[in-house]
């Protein structure tokens, strides 16, 4: 295979990628926050306390969380349809990247959020800010440091999962390498895919360690900022005492 | 302008109750500095706490500025529009100052006010001339990583202020600070309530902050008060622990039989020779064990302890000679007699 017989297969899968990585987070993100907020606020002792609710929910995170992919893929192919209208293309592997993506990013909001110091919390309720001003002022600008770490490791980890995606036919990167690289001996072509692959991964974690980064030391300070592949933030943010 | 009756509360975690008030009668007047002193774990927190309800009580009843708060709180968990309004006429500063680390100081000061929907610019300039108050308007833009201690406790006042309270709360707002910084909050904190005729009930395990800036204190002990007033009344009641404490004098009796006896001078009577003329009309040699000036609550106030030959019984004219005089006596030892029995 030369070189302009594998660019146009390159640029298209790397597109492909992009476009459903870019969707799913999106969507991830969306659901995802208020989930992983909803999560700390209806625990125990938090401001929407509702035991009920929160057992629910975790245990729905928990189960969608540890789902592996592929099922979670062919289990949602009747949703798939009514969504998107087919089962196979880019637009149906979104739906089942979303929904695996959602329950991930919300735990990890959950974390993140839980790390907010709940005197600020207090301090807002003092003033009286009702609970949608505690979430809007304060939890998520005080977690935003961890909440774009957690959207870089979410954003890694579809990457990951849209290498499967492969399967119904959404192309992507992934795809590439395992139809050419595996199946058909190109190996020229697979080490290209895995170092474009590389790359891409490097330039997002960059990026997003980089804004976590610029945020938390705008706000911190003393705290170690969130480092590479954290799924935690890092030390609660500067506090003198 | 803060009053607070038969105030309980019980914290009630995996079947264990811990009572932190126990019938809690607090009376703040306007435009005072009170403050309520206590070892840890005396229920301190949870009284302030209960004032601008943070904290349900589990009975009892606050109300601050006339608004009784307890019947704005309604029964559920969440407090409800009613109650959330009185809050934000009541400031509040915290130990750990508590300011948001992903907004500059400005915004800080301003969060209040965007609580309240005052309009943008309205809110800039209040928050500008809060922080010239707390004298701190060259750090607006800063975050408050980049401020020093007392300087954040500066903007957690401001931030406190901007609602126009009538009422500040301060939670140990100096514990967290070096002695210097402590004293200059703690004079900010005092000229705020002269300047704005604001009302300031204040917590605190310092004996120091009470006696440099509060006009009525309060000693709790588990959950209850044991003794309150103004700082001239507490210091004119004989036996009360507060006073003791505020201002301690030193000296052991050089004998057994001798009387050893505390003499409080307040305004006027500080002026007259009374030990003199004690010496002289009962011709009886008093030595002095400690003496010492000290200005409390904004008064002269001085305290000495002296000895008097011979065992209580034999000097019961001489100390009722000083009390004609207007003098508060302490006899030592006498306390503890007294304490024990109450008891
Ligand atoms: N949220 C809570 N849950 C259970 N117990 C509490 C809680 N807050 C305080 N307490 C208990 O109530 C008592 C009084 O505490 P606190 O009001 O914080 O005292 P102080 O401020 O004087 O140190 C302590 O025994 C403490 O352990
Ligand atoms: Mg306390």
């Amino acid at each position: 295979m030369t070189w302009s017989e594998m660019q146009p297969l390159l640029e298209q899968a790397c597109w492909d990628t992009l476009y459903m990585v870019g969707w799913s987070t999106l969507i991830a993100v969306v659901g995802g926050l208020p989930l992983g907020i909803l999560l700390v606020l209806t625990d125990r002792g938090g401001l929407l306390q509702n035991v009920v609710a929160n057992k629910v929910i975790g245990q729905v995170v928990n189960i969608a969380r540890s789902m592996p992919f592929i099922i979670l893929m062919v289990a949602l192919m009747s949703f798939t349809r009514t969504i998107t209208g087919t089962t196979i293309g880019r637009e149906a592997a979104i739906v089942p990247l979303a929904i695996g993506a959602i329950p991930f990013f919300a735990r990890l909001v959950e974390t993140a959020v839980r790390e907010v110091d709940h005197g600020l919390v207090e301090a807002v309720q003092a003033m009286g800010g009702n609970t949608w001003t505690v979430v809007r002022r304060v939890l998520v600008p005080e977690s935003l440091p961890s909440l774009i770490s957690s959207a870089t490791t979410t954003v890694v980890a579809l990457i990951g999962y849209s290498a499967m995606a492969g399967t119904v036919g959404a192309g992507g990167l992934g795809d590439i390498a395992i139809r050419y690289g595996y199946q058909r001996f190109e190996t020229g072509l697979m080490w290209i895919t895995v170092a474009v692959l590389a790359v891409v991964i490097s330039v997002i974690q960059f990026a997003g360690d980089y804004a976590a980064r610029r945020l938390h030391r705008r706000g911190g300070g003393s705290g170690a900022a969130p480092r590479l592949r954290l799924l935690k933030a890092g030390p609660k943010l500067g506090k003198a005492a | 302008m803060i009053t607070t009756s038969g105030l309980t509360k019980v914290y009630r975690s995996r079947g264990r109750e811990v009572t932190a008030l126990d019938g809690v009668d607090l009376h703040v007047r306007e435009g005072e500095v009170y403050g309520v002193i206590g070892q840890s774990g005396a229920g301190k927190s949870s009284l302030i706490r209960c004032v601008n309800l943070l904290e349900r009580p589990t009975a009892g009843t606050v109300s601050v500025d006339g608004h009784d708060l307890t019947a704005l709180a309604g029964r559920g968990p969440r407090a409800g529009r009613e109650l959330r309004r009185a809050r934000s006429r009541i400031g509040m500063v915290f130990q750990h100052f508590n300011l948001l680390s992903s907004r500059t100081v400005q915004d800080n000061v301003e969060l209040p006010l965007e609580i309240l929907g005052t309009s943008g610019k309205e809110r800039s300039r209040k928050a500008l001339e809060l922080l010239d108050l707390v004298g701190l308007s060259d750090k607006a833009k800063a975050y408050p990583a980049q401020l020093s201690g007392g300087q954040k406790q500066r903007v957690g006042i401001a931030r406190a202020l901007a609602g126009d309270p009538k009422v500040l709360l301060s939670d140990e707002a100096t514990s967290a600070l070096d002695p210097e910084t402590t004293r200059s909050i703690l004079q900010l904190l005092r000229d705020l309530n002269r300047q704005l005729g604001l009302t300031v009930l204040l917590i605190t395990h310092e004996m120091d902050v009470v006696k440099s800036i509060c006009d009525s204190a309060a000693l709790m002990e588990n959950g209850r008060i044991v003794e309150s007033g103004t700082v001239s009344e507490l210091l004119a009641t004989p036996g009360s622990e507060l006073a003791a404490a505020l201002f301690p004098v030193g000296g052991d009796a050089s004998g057994d039989d001798r009387t050893v006896i505390d003499v409080t001078f307040q305004g006027d009577a500080a002026t007259r020779p009374v030990i003199s003329q004690l010496s002289r009309t009962y011709n009886i040699d008093i030595s002095i064990l400690g003496a010492a000036m000290d200005t409390v609550a904004g008064r002269q106030v001085g305290r000495m302890r002296i000895e008097l030959p011979g065992v209580y019984e034999e000097n019961v004219v001489p100390i009722g000679f000083l009390r004609e005089q207007g003098l508060q006596i302490d006899v030592v030892g006498e306390r503890e007699l007294v304490k024990d029995g109450a008891k």
